[in-house]
């Protein structure tokens, strides 16, 4: 090298404070590094480090090692350390960082680690925009592992598992990771650089740290790949290797700014203050004791023995679940043990929902109700479904104008009426599982109106709704007490 | 204290920000999304990070990123999402890393269905992560139980520096009971191992890496030692009617419940019945089975797998007592009248045993 070239640039021998003096988590030979002669990793860690010391984020520093030759990047970085598993180093930094925002997180990947197993969790980090720094050193192989194709691997490249060299019609082209990630709206600064000569590596230091800076000034996501050398696992003295990636690297990997949003990005705003601690029951809804002493139950049963076992079924859309949790919720207004149980997942997609309530004066063992003391059938199908599961001296309330005569039980009693129909009438035919209720409360006689009424206020928003559906909860009672008055006339 | 009607699933939420949970990371999958979608709420309303993850690996080690910056934190999820998250939980693990993970289990292998079943204990009882380490798992049988092993969960997660899994069926997700929970909050602590970009945090590591065959073994040991001590100490149980019972019926989660009311109509009958319900699945509360074997005659395990408690019961047992099995897979459950004819069979076959032996006093 000419000595005009060399007084270009300031030659540092000096160790960088963010390394450790002595690599003490090193088993043995704790002044060198585990990296081969011609690495570029022990170049990208001096850049980091002297990033980190020149920006005085030592203490705030926390780096992400991730799986490959860069493992142990903790044995010689002097700041918070954290090992993650293959690929997902963006993932562990999303979260420090959000953990901790006056953290500076690092995430430290190769080519293996960043752009094969965790291209997932690189693409979202990098799209969520989040504020942390990741250093991508390119060498085009998996050199831990001793050599294998990476989805940096050029076309031609011979490797351990492409012994004939990479083709594009088997393994595809060779991924751009930095052009790629640019596509996205949220990054900040993505680079690629190279360790191929040494302005090209002042470059790369300068990039280093601009990529750092950014998240000290809470720009956002910053991207630097650094194509790198790897002379042993390419075969080459350092020089040799040095060479190819100037000379063949960056003919696929070309080097320059992909993405420069760093004059007109804002900072990042912080998260909300957390809220005081004694506040925080508050917020998640829990009455404290005064609104518990004031919100005692204003319907409380006698003690009356109740064991009601409620089945509510009909199409997705008709109230079934509402209906249900109004009951329940009735009964725990009135001091009973209650449970409710929807049917969820595929039923629910398919169109039709059912519910088990269990309202008892005793502790509830199974909240299965598998022997319904009333059924209430929205629709036929759920007729059919459950008819024969009533309890013997039990109740079907069913909305329909003819009991369907094949369903029809001499030790069950049956409500059927045309409930939709009835519940038009009183302005919304969606108020019919109000209507239903009513006569379900009528015919049972186990919960005190205030305790509905009680209920109702908590699950319905609208005062609109709940005007209706108080009027089709009297409309339900009139009709079961009339069905019931007739019954006994009929007698 | 007062009572609110509330899903398994929401109470779990509730009582993590309780128990000092600040970060919740997770990807929904029925029948667990309404605890992501609870924490998607409150979360960020009381001082938490909350983050929908783009998947389940993603997610835990996003926990893995946030337990090792110190926070308490947790995930929800079911069977096929915790089948990915089993990488990051074996890291965790190895990383001695707190975490609680709530798994509201569906049916399987694969896709199977969003039905209700208990296949994951084998994936997260025994561990289906790599390496020799144990989740501690708790298996709650109602909302409130939801809730108050759930703030048992952090507290344990942080004592044995472990991940903890609230491993409930869909059921009990699901369904909305009356919860209670403690008027006052815990505060965060940051532990002192944490790495949370400061000063006195700057000389720690966090990794599951050993190079050194030795010090991975030691390694392993001390990991040992920690499961051997929860497994004295932590080891939970409920007994229900099993003082003197001659049959004692097993089942967690909403098995528990059936149980519970099959147990009620048995002793009714005049059986001697008792139920005796895991809390904990590991460590297993193999005390209380080898107690009741000194009286029972003949166990019967209930679940919603292809047998994989009854393993444990077996091992419990050692041999001591037949055990019997009733099992509903796909999303059916067990009915009350099925294992109530169960019940009977036993109650028939072991009465007979009873005679049998009072004649051969007879004979004496």
């Amino acid at each position: 090298m000419s000595s005009e070239l060399i007084s270009e640039y300031e030659i540092s021998h000096s160790r960088p404070h963010a390394f450790y003096e002595s690599y003490d988590r090193k088993e043995d030979l704790k002044h060198q590094t585990h990296y081969c002669p011609g690495c570029g990793h022990g170049n990208v860690h001096k850049m980091l480090a002297q990033a980190i010391d020149e920006l005085g984020i030592q203490d705030r520093t926390v780096l992400i090692s991730p799986v490959g030759c860069s493992v142990f990047a903790y044995y010689y970085f002097d700041v918070g350390n954290v090992q993650a598993a293959h690929g997902r180093a963006p993932a562990v930094a999303t979260a420090v960082k959000r953990s901790h925002p006056q953290s500076i997180v690092v995430s430290y990947q190769g080519d293996g680690d960043l752009a094969a197993i965790g291209s997932a969790e690189i693409l979202h980090a990098a799209n969520r925009g989040e504020n942390i720094t990741v250093i991508f050193v390119n060498n085009a192989v998996y050199s831990m592992t001793g050599g294998q194709f990476a989805p940096t691997t050029l076309i031609g490249q011979k490797t351990s598992t492409t012994p004939g060299g990479r083709t594009a019609a088997s393994e595809g082209y060779p991924l751009h990771i930095s052009e790629l990630l640019a596509t996205l709206e949220a990054p900040v600064y993505i680079e690629r650089v190279a360790l191929g000569d040494n302005k090209q590596i002042a470059q790369a230091a300068r990039a280093i740290r601009r990529a750092v800076e950014n998240q000290v000034r809470g720009l956002g996501f910053s991207l630097i790949e650094v194509l790198s050398p790897c002379p042993t696992i390419w075969k080459m003295s350092p020089v040799e290797a040095q060479h190819w990636v100037h000379d063949v690297m960056e003919k696929t990997f070309p080097l320059g700014v992909f993405r420069d949003r760093t004059k007109e990005a804002q900072p990042r705003p912080l998260p909300e203050p957390a809220p005081a601690l004694e506040d925080i029951p508050r917020i998640l809804g829990i009455p404290d004791d005064e609104d518990a002493e004031a919100d005692l139950p204003v319907g409380r049963l006698s003690a009356q023995d109740v064991d009601l076992h409620v089945r509510v079924a009909g199409f997705g859309g008709q109230g079934v679940l509402l209906l249900g949790e109004i009951l329940a919720e009735a009964g725990l207004d009135a001091g009973l043990e209650v449970s409710w149980l929807p049917s969820y997942g595929p039923e629910m997609r398919s169109g039709t929902s059912n519910c088990h309530v269990r309202i008892s004066s005793r502790s509830i063992d199974s909240p299965l109700v598998t022997l319904p003391d009333v059924l209430v059938a929205m629709n036929e199908p759920s007729l059919r479904k459950f008819d024969a599961s009533v309890r013997p001296g039990g109740w079907v309330i069913y909305n329909g104008d003819v009991f369907p005569p094949d369903c029809e039980r001499k030790d069950v009693r049956v409500l059927a009426l045309p409930f939709t129909h009835l519940a038009d009438e009183l302005g919304d035919a969606r108020a019919s599982n109000m209507i239903m209720l009513g006569a379900l409360l009528e015919i049972t006689g186990v919960l005190p109106q205030t305790s509905i009424d009680a209920a109702l206020r908590k699950l319905v928003r609208h005062q609109k709704w709940i005007d209706l559906d108080e009027r089709a909860l009297a409309r339900g009672r009139e009709l079961a007490l009339n069905s019931l008055r007739e019954a006994l006339a009929g007698v | 204290m007062h009572k609110q009607l509330m899903k398994g699933n929401e109470a779990i939420v509730h009582s993590a920000i309780l128990a000092g949970c600040r970060g919740f990371y997770g990807y929904p999958i029925t029948p667990a999304s309404e605890i992501t979608e609870a924490a998607a709420l409150y979360m960020p309303r009381t001082g938490g990070v909350f983050l929908q993850a783009e998947s389940e690996v993603a997610a835990i080690n996003m926990l893995y990123g946030a337990s090792s910056a110190g926070i308490r934190c947790m995930t929800a999820s079911s069977g096929p999402g915790i089948s990915l998250m089993q990488e990051g939980i074996s890291y965790m693990a190895g990383a001695e890393l707190p975490c609680v993970i709530a798994d509201i289990t569906r049916g399987g292998p694969g896709l199977g269905n969003l039905g209700s079943e208990q296949s994951d204990y084998h994936q997260v009882v025994k561990g289906g992560g790599n390496g020799s380490y144990h989740t501690i798992v708790l298996a709650p049988h109602s909302a409130q139980e939801m809730a108050d092993l759930t703030a048992l969960a952090f507290e344990l997660a942080d004592r044995y520096r472990n991940p903890v899994v609230v491993m409930a069926d869909g059921f009990v997700g699901q369904m909305m009971e009356p919860v209670e929970f403690p008027n006052a909050a815990v505060a965060p602590r940051l532990p002192d191992w944490a790495v949370a970009g400061t000063a006195q945090s700057r000389g720690n590591l966090i990794t599951s890496l050993h190079m050194d065959i030795n010090d991975l073994e030691a390694h392993l040991r001390k990991l040992e030692a920690k499961y051997r001590e929860a497994e004295r100490k932590e080891a939970r149980a409920e007994e229900w009617f099993t003082e003197g019972a001659e049959i004692v019926l097993v089942g967690y989660g909403i098995v528990g419940r059936i149980l519970k009311a099959v147990t009620a109509e048995a002793r009714a009958a005049g059986i001697n019945v008792g139920l005796l319900r895991p809390i904990t699945l590991y460590p297993f509360p193999t005390e209380h089975f080898q107690r009741l074997a000194r009286r029972a005659r003949v166990f019967a395990v209930v679940e919603m797998s292809n047998g994989q408690l009854i393993e444990d019961v077996r091992l419990a047992l050692n041999g001591a007592r037949p055990v019997e099995f009733l099992n509903r897979m796909g999303g059916n459950v067990p009915s009350h009248d099925e294992v109530l004819a169960l019940v009977r069979t036993l109650a028939l076959d072991n009465l007979s045993v009873i005679k049998t032996e009072e004649e051969q006093m007879a004979h004496v």
